[in-house]
């Protein structure tokens, strides 16, 4: 017989059909972790990495010494931009469902992470987003119908039907390039936040990765530099629970928080509440200011849960409850931002109904300006030609020869 | 004009560089305080400061990775990789972020990033300091390939290459870095001095980085090689007597075509050399493309010399070296056929 063994193979609290448990997350009470000085050393404050920094308690109040006291008409103005995002990505998966578009990735239950961490930085900071990040790009002025016509690959694709849609940038913005390849963005963030240094600038770098993606290499290397060199950076782990399948475990998720991934190396980490909009708005301003006065990258763990399917392409329900967000201890980020506003009275179910109505106007209208600079079906369609552009600064002779053997073939 | 050997040329002009636009830096392990291992970046830091020439951990992958980043912030990143045998850390960098980037956002973002990497071997490095992988960065769509063979060269290209807003990745045969080598490893080795391509400007100029080199002209066969062979070459035909016209490609990719093309249709034979593993080479590319241009000039097949397709093993680095005897053998089955 043979013998029981002792590898340890992680299995997440719940699978279909058994009831959500959300025990191992260790949450602390709103208001209960302290906020120390930008200026910390990290050894004195570990702790931010194994606590849950929470504003928003269950009563719909904001507690403690991180509450950014935010003014109530600014608060509005992030609901309204969390409210949008989900409009967005509501009618952007039909649209795929409906096989208008071949893919999407919805950023369902983590709306508040991209809003809050937008409204806590400058806009000369370079943001070095994940796949879920779109609200990066709606708050730093990205049109909905620019990133529609991305999805679309069509005349008006920021990408020429290069990529695949979701995979937006913006150099205007300061927001980069989406990969497909995930985590490549954190080392690149590193890099960005140097060269910022060597030339003396204020601006700092911030980039995201999932719980997920923190296995990948890229993860380390991004760490390790930051640290070395006291890069003016900040490292975002997004922690939704699952990658596609496989829960948080098996990113090694299951004894030590993601947020204590840096200390090894001195960099100071801030678990906080990913659903909380203060608390992150807050925490990425403590780090911000940290990193614009020489303390160097902080990284920042946001407990959140992935409200949806990874993409278009996934179906959670084969590997986990149905229900399970409905559990999730720490909510939906845009029903407890809601909730407070309506709890300071400046906020009504009311005029939550007429925004939401609003942005589904809006969004549709972006969609049926979209569709007139064409699908992946219907006129006016990109010119295939112009895919041998932009390989190289200048297009070479090889590549021309390929484009006129190309339009040849395939007519133009 | 001044006598430089390959380490000198490549210091040269990454210091002319440095002193002409703020935006170059340099990183890599061992670059800094102490020059590198081959004492390429000697003396930069001193001259241009901790900031700009900086010691990076070992880490291939996060020196490309965080090289990717301060070019898409404005600066000009050199990176060097210690040896092309380490560069595999970084090959996802490379491929997937740094060649690409340029194409996914139509041109909004680029990094103009130059890999520098020592390749070759025939200097008792073993399979960990010896590989030529060319031809797997040759393949890569969006990035340009390059391989100096003399000190000129490597000085004109590499300054190309760092002003270039493509990336480059630009392979350095270490086994020509004191000298030029012509496969005989029991001869004394010679130095730069007395070759005319040890004579390298002090100041700054280019050698494009999309055109090949007739270093020798001749009649009776073309011999398509880069890198250390371009030496191992000459030498064979020398031996062998033949009247053989050398092409330095030096270019990988993209690849000047032309050169090499109305060469094989003047002599009518062709024989392509390269240090790296047969299978996949980049040989395979260069006798593809000939062969459709070339065919009716060719009076024999296409020969091609290439190392065996096994790991460089160090205690037969000689019999794995396509050396002399090899180019000669080959030489002489082309000349001999109808």
């Amino acid at each position: 017989m043979r013998k029981k063994s002792r590898l340890h193979i992680p299995s997440s609290s719940a699978r279909p059909g058994e009831k959500p448990d959300f025990e191992y997350l260790n949450l602390s009470p709103a208001g209960s972790v302290d906020k120390p000085p930008i200026d910390s050393r990290t050894r004195d404050i570990e702790h931010l990495s194994t606590g849950l920094v929470r504003v928003l308690d269950d009563d719909h109040q904001a507690q403690g010494p991180w509450n950014p006291d935010i003014d109530p008409a600014e608060l509005q103005t992030a609901l309204r931009w969390m409210l949008l995002n989900r409009v967005f990505d509501q009618r952007m998966w039909k649209i795929q469902r409906q096989g208008r578009i071949s893919f999407y990735i919805e950023a369902t239950g983590e709306e508040a992470i991209s809003i809050a961490q937008a409204m806590a930085l400058r806009p000369g900071d370079m943001c070095f987003p994940s796949y879920r990040n779109q609200g990066l790009y709606m708050y730093r002025g990205v049109k909905l119908v620019d990133m529609m016509c991305q999805c679309l690959s069509n005349t008006r694709d920021m990408c020429k039907g290069r990529q695949l849609p979701i995979m937006y940038h913006s150099r205007k913005a300061n927001v980069f390039s989406i990969s497909g390849n995930l985590g490549t963005q954190y080392p690149h963030a590193v890099g960005w936040a140097m060269a910022s240094a060597i030339k003396g600038e204020d601006h700092i770098a911030a980039s995201w990765v999932g719980d997920g993606s923190t296995a990948e290499a890229d993860f380390h290397h991004a760490l390790t530099f930051a640290a070395i060199y006291q890069a003016p950076v900040i490292l975002n782990v997004v922690n939704n629970q699952w990658a596609i399948s496989t829960f948080q475990g098996f990113a090694g998720g299951e004894r030590r928080p993601f947020a204590a991934r840096g200390l090894g190396l001195g960099i100071p980490g801030l678990r906080v509440d990913g659903n909380d909009l203060l608390a992150i708005y807050s925490t990425t301003l403590w780090a911000a200011a940290r990193a614009r006065r020489g303390g160097g990258p902080t990284l920042i763990e946001l407990v959140t849960y992935r409200g949806g399917a990874h993409s278009t392409s996934d179906d959670p329900t084969k590997y986990r409850p149905k229900d399970e967000w409905a559990s999730f201890p720490l909510g939906d980020p845009i029903e407890r931002l809601k909730q407070h506003l309506i709890a300071l009275g400046h906020w009504s179910e009311d005029q939550h109904e007429k925004l939401e109505e609003e942005l589904k106007v809006e969004v549709l209208a972006a969609w049926k300006e979209a569709q007139q600079y064409g699908t992946m079906t219907e006129e006016p369609f990109l010119d295939p030609a112009t895919m041998f552009d932009d390989v190289f600064a200048e297009t070479p002779s090889n590549l021309e020869s390929q484009r006129r053997y190309m339009l040849e073939i395939e007519g133009s | 004009m001044a006598k430089m050997n390959m380490i000198e040329a490549i210091r040269s002009a990454l210091d002319v560089l440095m002193d002409k636009d703020p935006n170059v830096v340099i990183l890599g392990q061992d670059v800094g305080y102490f020059g590198g291992v081959f004492r390429c970046t000697d003396g930069l830091q001193r001259k241009y400061g901790e900031h700009r020439v900086i010691d990076a951990p070992i880490s291939e992958g996060g020196i490309i990775g965080a090289a990717i980043g301060m070019g898409v912030n404005g600066l000009r990143p050199v990176a060097e990789i210690q040896f092309a045998d380490y560069i595999y850390p970084g090959f996802d960098q490379i491929v997937s972020e740094l060649a690409r980037l340029r194409y996914r956002t139509c041109g909004e973002f680029f990094s103009p990033v130059t890999i520098r990497t020592p390749c070759g071997g025939g200097i008792r490095g073993g399979q960990t300091h010896s590989q030529s992988p060319e031809a797997i960065f040759a393949h890569i769509s969006g990035i340009r390939t390059v391989m100096p063979s003399n000190p000129y060269d490597a000085k004109g290209l590499l300054i190309s290459a760092i002003e270039s807003d493509d990336p480059v990745v630009f392979f350095e045969p270490k086994r020509l870095y004191n000298g030029p080598f012509d496969g005989d490893p029991d001869k004394p080795a010679i130095s730069w001095v007395s070759h005319p391509k040890g004579e390298v400007p002090e100041g700054y100029y280019t050698v494009p980085l999309d055109t090949a080199e007739i270093i020798k002209t001749g009649e009776e066969l073309t011999i398509v090689t880069y890198g250390t062979l371009v030496h191992v070459a000459q030498a064979a035909a020398d031996a062998v007597g033949v009247d053989a016209e050398i092409i330095d490609v030096r270019s990988l990719a993209p690849l000047d075509v032309k050169t090499l093309v109305d060469s094989v249709n003047k002599t009518g034979r062709c024989l392509v050399a390269h240090e790296a593993t047969r299978f996949g080479g980049y040989g395979g590319e260069l006798v593809a493309r000939i062969q459709k241009e070339c065919f009716y000039s060719l009076q024999a097949p296409i020969g091609r010399v290439a190392g065996w397709d096994t790991p460089y093993p160090h205690a037969f680095e000689w019999q794995y070296f396509p050396g002399k005897k090899r180019l000669i053998n080959a030489i002489n089955k082309m000349m001999a056929a109808a």
